[in-house]
């Protein structure tokens, strides 16, 4: 029981992670904290990435240093999740972009007051 | 079945993804050589790479629509881009391209051509092209790379590539912060739509060890579906349809076409239409051939997305008063025919008798659909956009009399909204017959609905062109002119494909459109290059 839970809290807290994301999604007002939320659903999709490629006892993908006929974790998703970060790392920077330029022309954050293009 | 291209064509597939992406950082040090020099090499790099398209394009529908594939850094042996026996890892990409690849080749060649022209002249008085040409070439290498893709994961990144460069070009000019939200709105949904898909290719690779599209299907023509299987399908729709702009998620429509800068508008329609073209890969391709594909029950709500987007779309369009902002509404309720027909075919999926009957026909009428609503839609924005550019003026009211003074523009936006209308002999007309006949067949209410919007769609167009170009002219317009040359051919360009396309369907259908759908319905010959035996 215990073995099974351990196996599974990275999938567990993944789950967590983006539950709390998508929830301060659609729960702040407030712009930046929704930004927050995006990064957490995003780390939440990279926890799963990483996790999913992990084997007990097994050595890092390098096969220089590993010993021959060892295990090794999977490095296909670790390749995905790095390419992953790098793409979220520009889409928050560029969101947060965007979240400064609204502020200097709106002067507010609020996303009720934030939506002059429905009217 | 994969055929090799002819020797002095297989370099193409990786060039149409690079040449743009060099272009785009070749642009700033091209700048500081001479100013001029940007110009002309942002038109060629798209002209070039237009033309690369649509000669690959030519070359697979040459060859009966067979696939070709190009794989990343080896000769050959597709093998290497799936994990091989000894346990070695894949450490190739695959560009996969059959003949409805080749069909949205053509479609985005076209396009970009067409845009990049109207760029030019649009941003030509405006500072800070620095970046805005890059930009744009990011997201024409974007839309290629969705095209060309045969790997999940590769797939999503260039899904991220049009995300992030579309948002930076719809905020491109600030416009008192307006443009900012709608980027911004474009930039979150985007990133969600992009996790989405993430999570669900890393489902798949938890499963079966594969990302390569192709290979993933004939894994799932093999053994059939697993429960997780399904909560990926899930996973890879909901954000394709989101991207696509589709009903109950297309709130980022309007704002994002509307706001964007003109020639933008006109390609991000491209770049929707290539998630469209995801969706039917992941339907059909991957799990079309699987055993315990709930097609019925996907083919039926994604019926209700179709008759939904079809339906609120054009009512919206008929509240606006701002004349790019209802052009996007109307995005929405094409988008839902082009929706129809896909559904109306997965609806039939599993009876083959259905599907030669009418399926096939359905199927392609939707890319009949995607291929003439990007050709006039983008006519429609880019001669809307000449009007503001022109006038300053967005709102239809305050717009009045204008054909007198830019007729080569109200010809041209008058050819692109017969053609949205769905009037003989334009190609709008050709591809919602055939949408209809083949959605009657499955339940004549469907065909009704899409008339009806096809009426309204009439009604919206006769009152935007009438209040545009007709009646008396409003004062304030003594100084306008007609649009910059380049602008015009662009227009021209696109008027003249939108009447073409009408005046001979039948060509188009026999020799682009039912090779691209026959590709879609048999995954086997996609899937040959994975089969024991073939290099």
């Amino acid at each position: 029981m215990t073995t099974e839970l351990l196996t599974n809290a990275p999938y567990i807290a993944a789950g967590v992670l983006m539950l709390v994301g998508l929830a301060v999604i659609f729960y702040r007002r407030n712009l930046i904290r929704m930004l927050m939320g995006c990064s957490l659903v995003e780390s939440a999709v990279n926890l799963f990435l990483v996790a999913m490629g992990y084997r007990h006892d097994a050595a890092a993908p390098i096969y220089t240093n590993a010993e021959a006929g060892a295990k090794m974790v999977l490095p296909t998703v670790q390749a995905l999740t790095l390419t992953a970060i790098v793409i979220g790392l520009a889409t928050s920077a560029m969101m947060l972009a965007f979240v400064i330029v609204i502020h200097r022309h709106y002067g507010t954050l609020d996303i009720n007051e934030v939506r002059r293009l429905r009217e | 079945m994969s055929t090799p291209l002819p020797i002095n064509a297989c370099f193409i597939p990786p060039l149409l993804v690079g040449f743009p992406l060099l272009g785009a950082f070749l642009l700033p040090l091209a700048v500081k050589v001479a100013r001029p020099l940007r110009t002309a090499l942002f038109l060629f790099v798209t002209a070039v790479t237009s033309g690369l398209a649509l000669w690959l394009a030519w070359v697979v529908l040459a060859n009966g629509g067979a696939p070709v594939s190009y794989l990343f850094g080896a000769a050959k042996g597709a093998a290497l881009a799936v994990p091989a026996a000894d346990g070695e890892m894949p450490i190739r990409i695959l560009f996969h391209i059959d003949a409805a690849s080749a069909l949205m080749l053509g479609v985005t060649a076209l396009t970009s051509l067409a845009a990049a022209l109207v760029a030019v002249c649009s941003e030509a008085g405006a500072t800070g092209k620095r970046f805005f040409y890059p930009l744009f070439l990011l997201l024409v290498g974007g839309v290629y790379g969705m095209c060309l893709t045969g790997d999940l994961f590769n797939f999503f990144v260039f899904l991220e590539i049009t995300s992030l460069s579309g948002s930076a070009l719809a905020a491109y000019r600030i416009d008192r912060g307006l443009a900012a939200e709608a980027g911004l709105k474009y930039a979150c949904v985007s990133s969600l739509a992009g996790l989405s898909f993430l999570l669900g290719t890393g489902i798949l690779l938890a499963q079966h060890n594969l990302l390569n599209m192709a290979a993933i299907a004939a894994h799932f023509a093999g053994a059939g579906l697993t429960r997780l299987d399904l909560v990926a399908l899930a996973l890879l729709v909901a954000p394709l349809l989101l991207k696509c702009g589709a009903v109950p998620m297309h709130h980022w429509t309007p704002d994002t076409y509307s706001r964007a800068p003109h020639p933008v508008s006109a390609f991000l329609l491209v770049s929707s239409q290539a998630s469209l073209y995801g969706l039917f890969r992941v339907v059909f391709t991957i799990y079309g051939g699987a055993e315990g594909f709930p097609a019925r029950t996907l083919g039926l709500a994604l019926l209700a997305v179709a008759v939904l987007s079809m339906f609120i779309g054009v009512t919206m369009a008929l509240l606006q008063h701002d004349v790019k902002r209802l052009i996007a509404h109307h995005a929405v309720s094409q988008t839902g025919y082009m929706i129809l027909g896909a559904a109306t075919c997965l609806f039939v999926l599993p009876g083959a008798a259905q599907v030669a009957d009418f399926g096939r026909d359905a199927l392609a009428g939707s890319f009949f659909h995607m291929m003439n609503y990007a050709l006039y839609n983008g006519l429609l924005f880019v001669g809307a956009g000449a009007v503001i550019y022109r006038t300053g003026r967005r709102n239809l009211d305050a717009m009045g009399g204008l054909a007198r003074a830019m007729p080569w523009t109200a010809v041209c936006f008058g050819v692109g909204a017969l053609a949205i209308a769905g009037i003989p002999p334009l190609s709008g007309f050709a591809s919602k017959w055939v949408l209809y006949e083949s959605s009657f067949r499955l339940s004549p209410f469907l065909a009704l609905v899409a008339m009806v919007v096809s009426l309204l769609t009439l009604a919206s167009f006769v009152k935007v062109f009438q209040s545009m170009f007709l009646g008396p002219e409003k004062a304030g317009f003594a100084e306008v002119r007609d649009v910059p040359m380049p602008w015009g051919v662009a227009m021209v360009f696109l008027a003249v494909l939108t009447l073409l396309i009408g005046l001979f369907p039948g060509v188009v259908m026999d020799r682009v459109l039912l090779p691209a759908a026959d590709a879609l319905l048999h995954p086997s010959a996609y899937c040959a290059i994975f089969e024991p035996g073939v290099p």
